[in-house]
């Protein structure tokens, strides 16, 4: 049997808006996904720990209280030291245009803005996951 | 209440047989079923029939119990809502300069917004506030923060709303403090107190302790205004964060008053007289698309609060059962594309809370969806509530939509909705219970992903999202919070570190930490704590020591 895409669906830091993550979580669930969601206010060190120990295929993370490119940027140097970065990194939330060039740059796949259908995120992981 | 029922309802029958259905036999209707966002089925028209059991005692002369009509007998021909804008980011000085210019632009009530470590009680040096500094709200770290925030702006004169919870009785004591320096005596303050914990357990996430501890400091606060700040609200019970976690309007209702009885009976068992706090209670709803259906709510939420107050906690002042409230409109309803198009839902909104006889409005800003307001879009937020106010005539009667055989009909199944699921609730050992189940936030969870299935399939159009949509390329002009801020901040606390008495200060959280061990009020410990410039994250470290910290059940 083809083994199931695992998700890690992660809420970095301390905002507390988690209607938009576990909407997606939930996106995911429906579509065969293996979906592992941390809950709120986990740490960058927490986020890559559990990728790590959960052995995820894709990390999806949702921020709307404007702290992502700090909190982003910490995740994926971790994930370099940690040896994963081959893991699929994608994330939504209220994130300018002008962020996103940057948030590409640092090796995120994919921002997903408000208004996106969750079937967009589905297929996008789909067709990107690495491992 | 009409006489000629059974003559309508013949005649009703006659014009559905001859008119209606051969017409949408030829022209099918636009959909299956016309529904309200909490599932009601709603009918072509509504007639006598619909409102054949109302009695006019339920809806009442507005100022009278059950306040279906509103709290005050002539409403906004005497005074209009309060105006207020909610607003902070980035530094203390930053902020009081944006409140300066609202209050030039005509707010007439100050909402201070606090970034997430003053709200999780993390001073702006901690590791798990990198990053978070200044960026949803103004950092405070100590008195010293507050004393900029508030420079100038008259305290005495002005009503002023504070959304913080878990470190509410911090940010209170910090207001109070203010208040001692600048000789304002405390039964002249007015303004409101956030301080509701257990909507944050279940939609926004901003908790500290565990319930019980959390249930004290939130009893604490009631115990000490009651006695010592007569005119300031002490809680701010919410509906809002529920329902844009994604409850429906009857779920909005129903959780948030679940919670209030859960609030009302912890303070009577504190030993308070119901009469006494329930005066000094006050409420935050949201005003989402739905226009009538709004109105609805808020007209049955006036009744609910009254018929509980009333029959469960046997209140004898009337005042107790008047329910007030503050409304903002609905962020999560914004949309990122066309943002312009915002306006215009945010004015619906408007009209809605308006209609439903708020005490208090925010209006939102048309760029929310992409970051925080820029000043002109606050503006235009604030001349939408001026308009609806000064121009459009709704003011000028009370409860203008009563009696429409529609409003009182949605207004009576409202209530009855509501009421079946605190009853639910009630039974599964009351709203703190339901929440250790996760019964509230499965709840909460379910409507959300019901929503955006509707909109992915096209059943909840979304104009410029799912349809009517444009390729925009154009930049606009949105707000930065910028990182340098946040080091500005942290040698800003290093220096009031350095210079306050520091022995004074371990004196006044040792002692609040031994009060906070025994049952005694906390407030005094906390004033005092705060008057020699102990920190925030100084004083919720001690009682994270003594309470420990909540531990949430993850529901998705």
């Amino acid at each position: 049997m083809e083994r199931k895409i695992r998700i890690l669906v992660a809420k970095p830091g301390l905002d507390g808006h988690d209607r938009g993550a576990k909407v997606i979580a939930r996106a995911f669930m429906e579509a065969g996904f293996e979906v592992i969601y941390t809950g709120i206010r986990q740490t960058p060190e927490d986020i890559v720990e559990a990728a790590v120990q959960e052995d995820v295929d894709c990390i999806a993370m949702s921020i709307l209280s404007g702290a992502h490119n700090y909190l982003f940027s910490r995740v994926m140097e971790l994930a370099k030291e940690k040896g994963i970065e081959d893991v699929l990194v994608i994330a939504g939330g209220i994130i300018p245009d002008e962020d996103i060039s940057y948030l590409k740059s640092i090796g995120i796949a994919e921002i997903f803005t408000p208004g996106t259908p969750t079937s967009y995120a589905v297929d996008f992981v789909r067709k990107n996951v690495k491992r | 209440m009409y006489k000629d029922i059974s003559n309508i309802k013949l005649k009703r029958k006659e014009w559905e047989e001859k008119k209606l259905k051969p017409l949408v036999k030829k022209f099918p209707e636009r959909k299956k079923f016309f529904k309200t966002t909490s599932g009601t089925e709603i009918k072509t028209i509504y007639t006598p029939e619909d409102n054949e059991n109302l009695n006019y005692d339920n809806i009442g002369f507005p100022g009278e119990y059950p306040f279906t009509r509103g709290i005050h007998p002539n409403m906004y021909r005497g005074k209009l809502w309060t105006m207020r804008q909610y607003a902070g980011y980035l530094t203390a000085e930053e902020s009081n300069r944006r409140y300066k210019y609202l209050l030039e632009q005509g707010i007439t009530g100050l909402s201070i917004a606090f970034d997430l470590p003053t709200q999780v009680g993390y001073d702006s040096d901690h590791l798990l506030a990198l990053g978070e500094v200044g960026k949803v709200g103004v950092p405070i770290d100590s008195l010293y923060d507050m004393e900029v925030l508030l420079k100038g702006i008259a305290i005495d004169k002005i009503s002023t709303s504070m959304t913080i919870n878990a470190s509410a009785i911090v940010l209170l004591a910090m207001y109070l403090v203010i208040a001692k320096k600048q000789g304002v005596p405390f039964e002249n303050l007015r303004g409101t107190i956030q301080n509701d914990i257990l909507k944050e357990y279940v939609a926004r996430g901003t908790y500290i302790f565990p319930v019980k501890p959390s249930m004290r400091l939130t009893t604490d606060i009631f115990e000490y205004c009651t006695k010592h700040v007569p005119k300031w609200n002490v809680i701010s019970i919410s509906g809002y964060h529920i329902r844009e976690a994604g409850a429906t309007a009857v779920q909005e209702l129903a959780f948030t008053f679940a919670n209030a009885i859960e609030y009302v009976k912890a303070a009577i068992s504190k030993g308070l007289d119901v009469d006494d706090f329930a005066p000094h209670l006050s409420f935050f709803f949201n005003s989402h698309n739905n226009l009538f259906e709004e109105v609805a709510k808020f007209r049955a939420a006036r009744r609910i609060w009254a018929r509980i107050m009333k029959e469960l906690f046997k209140a004898k002042n009337e005042s107790s059962m008047m329910l007030r409230f503050h409304t903002q409109t609905a962020g999560s309803t914004l949309t990122a594309q066309q943002i312009d198009n915002n306006i215009i839902r945010v004015t619906i909104q408007t009209l809605a809370a308006v209609l439903g006889g708020t005490q208090s409005l925010h209006t939102n800003s048309r760029d929310e969806a992409l970051s925080l307001p820029t000043e002109e879009s606050v503006r235009i937020a604030l001349r939408t509530q001026q308009i609806v106010a000064y121009e459009s005539g709704v003011c000028d009667t009370v409860d203008p939509l009563a009696g429409s055989y529609y409003i009182e009909s949605l207004t009576d199944e409202i209530e009855k909705k509501v009421f079946e699921y605190i009853e639910k609730i009630e039974k599964m050992g009351g709203a703190a219970k339901a929440i250790e189940l996760g019964y509230i936030q499965r709840e909460i969870a379910d409507s959300a992903y019901k929503y955006q299935m509707e909109i992915e399939k096209r059943e909840r159009i979304v104009v410029g999202v799912n349809k009517f949509t444009i390729d925009e390329n154009t930049k606009r002009h949105i707000l930065k919070v910028h990182g340098e801020a946040e080091e500005k901040q942290r040698d800003l606390l290093r220096k009031i570190k350095n210079e306050r008495d520091n022995y004074m200060v371990s004196k006044a959280l040792e002692n609040l930490k031994k009060a906070a061990e025994g049952n005694e009020n906390l407030m005094p410990y906390i004033i005092n704590a705060v008057e020699c410039y102990g920190t925030l994250g100084e004083i919720c470290g001690v009682l994270r020591e003594v309470f420990g910290e909540y531990k949430p059940s993850i529901v998705i």
